[in-house]
């Protein structure tokens, strides 16, 4: 992983984008196991049927572990000071995610070096999935 | 998924029925949640997700990153929260219908890592519960706090749901 220095970041850089393949059945059964979320609507396709929907969705928190890998790529874990998102619209399966991050402002607090992240996730067409935002230390100055 | 306009409310209770929430369990923390973080479902998770670093699925990688044993990732508070038999049952204590329950909003703050082979114990507290458009969207925050076994905070987080129409 590259160190990240305070200084050599600007407003307005992006992360690198991360591209997750689409989202099988597969995939949402192995994320019941994984988040001890074994909610029906999630592999049951009569269930999430019955229950209104076209056919099972993702997980909330599978995106957000999506957005997680963005974050973990370019900082290590432990520089992660907050994350937050907001699940704007339901990701069904065969959807694909693709997770984007800009830097949208930096500050310095008592030799602690900060910069806060706006995050969005989006589909195969672009529409808008998660957004939210995250706070990491870095290296400075 | 139907979201009402505002002229909706005339027909609110036809669409959507009338049931009260309780909202006098706003404040109330529920007993402690003890969950022993297993080593097992942090590589199962790390296999569901995709994930590539090591220091999410190695032993040996993540003792060399300098932790304890395998790290568990960002948004794993969240999977020992629901390491429960019913992790609906205080939606449905407050009165939500579990089958319609959509998750709209998740935060953490951060403190100490967590890692596999920790005992954390997680305190969950009601924070708000209210309606919108007289009843026909309901929803409950409510935050977790998570300590290890060393007493140390790992994480706080948040957690918004919708009982969708």
């Amino acid at each position: 992983m590259k160190e990240i220095f305070f200084d050599q970041i600007a407003i307005g850089e992006q992360l690198p984008s991360l591209m997750k393949p689409p989202i099988t059945r597969t995939t949402l059964a192995y994320f019941c196991g994984a988040s001890n979320d074994h909610n029906p609507v999630h592999v049951d396709s009569d269930f999430a049927r019955a229950a209104g929907a076209d056919d099972v969705f993702v997980h909330g928190m599978l995106d957000m572990a999506y957005m997680g890998q963005l974050l973990t790529a370019w900082v290590p874990q432990t520089s992660i000071i907050s994350f937050g998102v907001k699940f704007g619209a339901i990701v069904y399966v065969g959807d694909t995610i693709t997770c984007h991050g800009e830097v949208i402002d930096k500050a310095e607090n008592d030799g602690v070096y900060i910069l806060k992240l706006k995050l969005r996730a989006v589909d195969q067409n672009g529409e808008s999935k998660l957004t939210g935002e995250a706070q990491v230390r870095v290296s400075g100055p | 998924m139907y979201w009402p306009d505002d002229t909706d409310t005339l027909h609110a209770e036809k669409y959507y029925g009338n049931a009260m929430l309780d909202k006098t369990l706003i404040g109330k923390s529920f007993p402690p949640l003890v969950v022993d973080v297993d080593r097992w479902q942090l590589k199962f998770f790390a296999k569901a997700v995709g994930e590539e670093n090591p220091i999410y699925f190695d032993e040996v990688a993540a003792i060399a990153e300098g932790y304890r044993s395998i790290l568990a990732p960002p948004t794993y508070g969240v999977t020992l929260g629901c390491a429960v038999p019913d992790p609906f049952s205080r939606a449905k204590a407050v009165g939500l219908d579990a089958t319609k329950i959509l998750h709209i909003a998740q935060s953490f703050e951060y403190f100490e890592p967590i890692c596999g082979g920790d005992q954390i114990t997680l305190v969950a507290t009601i924070t708000d519960v209210f309606e919108k458009r007289r009843g026909a969207f309901k929803f409950m925050v409510e935050e977790t706090v998570a300590t290890n076994q060393l007493g140390q905070l790992t994480t706080r987080f948040r957690q918004t749901v919708l009982e969708r129409a």
